[in-house]
């Protein structure tokens, strides 16, 4: 009787646990596991697959522990006992061989994939690249577009099926920059420009944000990213044209100062330089002055 | 004038470095009026001449150990207070709501929570085993340095002194528990924070380090007679494992941290983002020291575990020679994969490869490990003891864990969850179902041994309980979150993203877990007060394989009356089975007199940190030249021993072998 109890409390307790997922999890985006954009796809794809491989060894091994503590537990004196017997050179070679099999599998899954989605790697595709420059900032995100003379604070728009090269710096203590459901994120760092290649596969309005700790503002520093058609790209830029808003070098520099839960800026047109002055204004040893206006 | 001679007198303390709000305050009401009422009661008991003369000069190594764990135990505490902070800010920090806790309190209390984990609780627990059990188990009657070894323990509290006076006094690093420049340096961070941080690790740290060349050579030079060093037990393996780890990898945080330190008092460019410094050399230096401080905890739970799993199993070890094995390629692939932390730094694809595939090679070993300790049980009589439960407990968790971490050894995958929540939870899963469960069962297990009784079981088996369930109720939601996109570290997120619910259930872990805790506590108590009932006369509970378990509990000052001889890997197993032998002849027993010099050292290494946070130059000095000064005259001392006669140790058997009759 009592044993049955424990079992539909257990029964209960698991139900109750499930449910509770549900509710909580219900409608809201997974979005590692919900890509909209080949880069991000492939690497759910990769994570599957190596949960899978590794559900090779985790099932095993919970099967048996648990059947070999239920089924040598002192209680039981039907169990064989064989207090002397301490190794066996066929089981011993048995599993040094099994996991090196699975990880030299895994080891050409890393080697391959590593190459593949590198996030320097240029995205192949018969459309020519869009550009887009990245700073962090205290504690936002300006994108600036060369091609287009444009600039944006913490939204950042492109047609979808158009590969993007976001080169990424920061004017800031490092940042990690991440839209998840389009692919993983690289670190932002001054005076180095990293690159990260993305394509959407499908219009829609993605989170972004840092996923490195940089100071007071950090909570805040997100941003929206919208992958839009080409026209309506085409149309957005030059709405953002025809406003007055400029990113001069000077303007820049107030931007620039700490600032926190930024809410999106656009800039008609920008100086285009300061992609170029951000990186190397950390680049130069001896440029001290620089380092003065920050203290 | 006057305003240069505070100066010169305070450095850049100020009567405003004492300002707190409501939510410190409480933690500094608390941990204030702790030592207040620890002081009272020693002082209504009048304890503290035997505070002094048994414990704060001893140089034994079982004492040392059980004030390492002391502390350890304290910090654990201040720890899950942190925690339970983080996650209640999480929990309610949502849409318009902005929690309890401003941005930058928040960052100081997740990066003191980390730092306290690992250095202060990990880390004490850690050697605080170490010490109650390597000499015992080897069969040595003492460590190789006596001395250095009380130095060790005082650095270790004076670094955790300094952690937790910046709680007081100013503030704490708000740049997590590895303070990244160029976050960290002045430019960012000007405050006194990650001062702070730098002086306790780096205090602390050499504490470590000499530890480490402690036990490592006790280990190669103090074994009894006829253990060489494939009948050594495999815990006495994994902690030798775990000190070279320690040789090697401690001296790159001392520079690490000095360099930094240099950075942020005499203006110079290590590691600046401006003048010439590299940020990237900072973040790889820490984790050539991070990654092999990792299995340097690890290890040694692995050791615990091997001991424990042969006892309850009443059958030898499955596999040594595999173990050993697996245990020196962990040790050298250790170093080879730091690189893993920042596989989105854009290093090559190559580079990243390479990391990736040595992360994952590391798998091989550990998973041989556990084909062996299940098949330690396979055929075995086992008895689920809590040691046992906590073995059990590891398995599963550790088995996820693992394989999330596998996961993550593929640069690829890596991107998409790294700095997440889901990396969060995959290192607690480590850290937690791997060393702290170790750890717990480690201590359950030689409790006996030291206090001469056992721990409640009922108790502890309800501790467990509660860790294991609060545990996966306050990890599983972060594997989820970071699924969902939620980065480490926030304090604050959109109510439309959905992560609240999952935040308010981790928090509920923590309470259970907090419910653990307070079991423990409970189980301390309940022990300490019901002892009679639990007494160990046999010197051997658990019917144990290795030599700690021949020596009477508690084990005397100087562990073994006579060294024994050792036939065989499980040296006691051997003994046990063997005809009873002719009567021993005692000898004299010289063992290290007490000294407070240890002390002295780590108050003078206190002085020289607190000195380099507040830029109290004089004090600096003081602490420095008070240290070396310290140093000069213990080691002109000649009278350090203290000779324990024949005639006693007879007399101590003789007694032994009477309360094992009755």
């Amino acid at each position: 009787m009592r044993a049955k109890n424990k079992r539909l409390l257990t029964g209960l307790v698991a139900v109750g646990i499930v449910a509770l997922a549900v509710v909580l999890l219900r409608g809201h985006t997974f979005a590692v596991l919900a890509p909209r954009g080949t880069i991000a796809a492939q690497q759910r794809g990769l994570m599957i697959a190596a949960s899978v491989l590794m559900l090779v060894v985790v099932i095993p091994v919970f099967a048996l522990t648990f059947g070999i503590a239920w089924r040598y537990r002192a209680s039981n004196e039907k169990a064989k006992y064989t207090p002397e017997w301490d190794h066996n050179i066929v089981a011993e070679t048995i599993w040094w061989a099994i996991p090196m099999v699975l990880i030299t599998f895994l080891s050409i899954i890393t080697w391959q994939s590593s190459h593949r989605l590198d996030p320097f790697r240029p995205i192949a595709s018969t459309v020519k690249p869009l550009k887009i420059q990245v700073v962090a900032l205290q504690w936002k995100w300006l994108f600036l577009y060369p091609d287009q003379g444009i600039a944006s604070v913490n939204y950042v728009q492109f047609p979808k099926d158009r590969p993007v090269d976001f080169e990424i710096t920061s004017d800031a203590p490092m940042n990690s920059f991440w839209i998840p459901q389009l692919g993983g994120q690289i670190y932002a760092m001054s005076g180095m420009s990293t690159h990260l290649n993305l394509m959407a596969s499908q219009t829609g309005m993605y989170q972004g944000s840092s996923a490195n700790l940089s100071g007071d503002g950090f909570s805040g520093m997100k941003f929206k990213a919208e992958a839009t058609t080409n026209d309506n790209f085409a149309n957005w830029v030059s709405g953002v044209k025809q406003g007055t808003t400029q990113l001069s070098n000077f303007e820049y520099d107030k931007l620039a100062r700490p600032s926190k839960d930024v809410q999106p800026m656009y800039y008609a047109s920008k100086d285009s330089d300061i992609y170029d002055r951000v990186l190397a204004k950390y680049m130069d040893p001896s440029d001290l002055k620089m380092e003065m206006q920050h203290e | 004038m006057n305003n240069l001679a505070a100066n010169w007198l305070l450095g850049r303390l100020t009567l405003g470095d004492f300002k707190h709000d409501l939510i410190q305050m409480g933690g500094v009401l608390a941990m204030v009026f702790g030592v207040l009422a620890v002081i009272a009661g020693m002082t209504y008991f009048k304890k503290w001449r035997w505070l002094w003369d048994n414990w704060l000069t001893s140089l034994d190594p079982k004492k040392i150990g059980i004030m390492y764990i002391a502390v350890a135990f304290v910090m654990l505490l201040r720890g899950i207070g942190d925690a339970t902070l983080l996650r209640t800010q999480q929990a309610l920090s949502s849409g318009t709501n902005h929690g309890i806790l401003p941005s930058d309190q928040f960052q100081q209390i997740f990066s003191a929570h980390g730092t306290i984990m690992i250095f202060f609780v990990a880390m004490g627990l850690m050697f605080g085993l170490i010490n109650l059990v390597v000499p015992l188990m080897i069969g040595a009657r003492d460590v190789a340095f006596p001395f250095l070894n009380s130095v060790s323990f005082w650095l270790f509290a004076a670094g955790m002194v300094l952690v937790n006076l910046s709680l007081i006094v100013g503030q704490f690093a708000a740049t997590g528990w590895l303070a990244y420049p160029p976050l960290s340096e002045l430019a960012y961070s000007p405050g006194v924070g990650v001062d702070y941080w730098i002086w306790a690790l780096q205090i602390a740290g050499i504490g470590s380090l000499l530890s480490g060349v402690n036990f490592f050579v006790t280990i190669i030079k103090m074994r009894a007679p006829g253990m060489n060093l494939m009948r050594m037990p495999i815990f006495i393996w994994s902690v030798l494992g775990s000190m070279s780890l320690v040789m090697f990898a401690f001296p790159i945080l001392t520079a690490t941290l000095t360099m930094l330190a240099l950075d942020r008092t005499l203006g110079m460019h290590f590691f600046t983002s401006v003048g010439g410094g590299d940020p990237m050399m900072y973040i790889n230096l820490i984790w050539a020291w991070g990654h092999p401080e990792v299995y340097i905890l690890v290890l040694p739970a692995f050791g615990i575990y091997s001991e424990v799993v042969a006892t309850y199993s009443r059958k030898r070890l499955f596999g040594y020679t595999s173990m050993v094995w697996a245990l020196a390629s962990i040790v050298a692939l250790s170093f080879l994969v730091w690189l893993h932390h920042f596989f989105t730094m854009g290093a090559g694809a190559n580079v990243n490869a390479f990391f990736g595939i040595m992360t994952a090679v590391i798998a091989i070993p550990t998973g041989v490990k556990v084909f062996n300790w299940l098949f330690t049980m396979f055929r075995g009589r086992i008895t689920f003891a809590t040691p046992m439960l906590w073995f059990l407990g590891f398995i599963v968790t550790f088995t996820i864990g693992g394989a999330a971490g596998v996961l993550m050894s593929i640069p690829a995958i890596d991107f998409q969850v790294h700095n997440s929540l889901f990396l969060v939870a995959h290192f607690h899963t480590m850290i937690v179902g791997g060393v702290v469960f170790g750890y717990f069962a480690g201590f359950t297990y030689w409790f006996p041994k030291i206090f001469g009784f056992r721990l409640n079981e009922r108790l502890g088996t309800y501790a467990f309980r509660c860790w294991l369930i609060g545990f996966t109720l306050a990890f599983t939601p972060l594997y989820i979150l970071g699924l969902m996109g939620a980065t480490r570290r926030l304090d604050h997120y959109d109510a439309s993203l959905g992560w609240q619910g999952l935040f308010v259930v981790a928090g509920i872990g923590v309470l259970i877990i907090l419910m653990g805790i307070g079991f423990q506590i409970l189980q301390m108590g309940y022990s300490i007060w019901k002892r009679h009932e639990t007494i160990d006369t046999t010197g051997d509970p658990w019917d144990g394989r290795t030599l700690e378990w021949s020596v009477p509990s508690p084990a005397p000052s100087y562990n073994f009356a006579v060294i024994p001889e050792v036939t065989d890997r499980d040296a006691w197993w051997a003994i046990k089975q063997a005809k009873p032998i002719a009567p021993p002849t005692y000898e004299d027993i010289e063992l290290p007199k007490n000294t407070p010099f240890g002390m002295y050292i780590a108050a003078g290494a206190f002085a020289v940190g607190f000195g380099f946070v507040w830029h109290i130059w004089w004090l600096a000095a003081a602490g420095l030249l008070g240290a070396l000064t310290m140093i000069i005259i213990r080691s002109t001392d000649d009278d350090t021993e203290v000779t324990i006669t024949a005639e006693q140790v007879a007399a101590d058997q003789a007694a032994y072998a009477k309360r094992r009759q009755t």
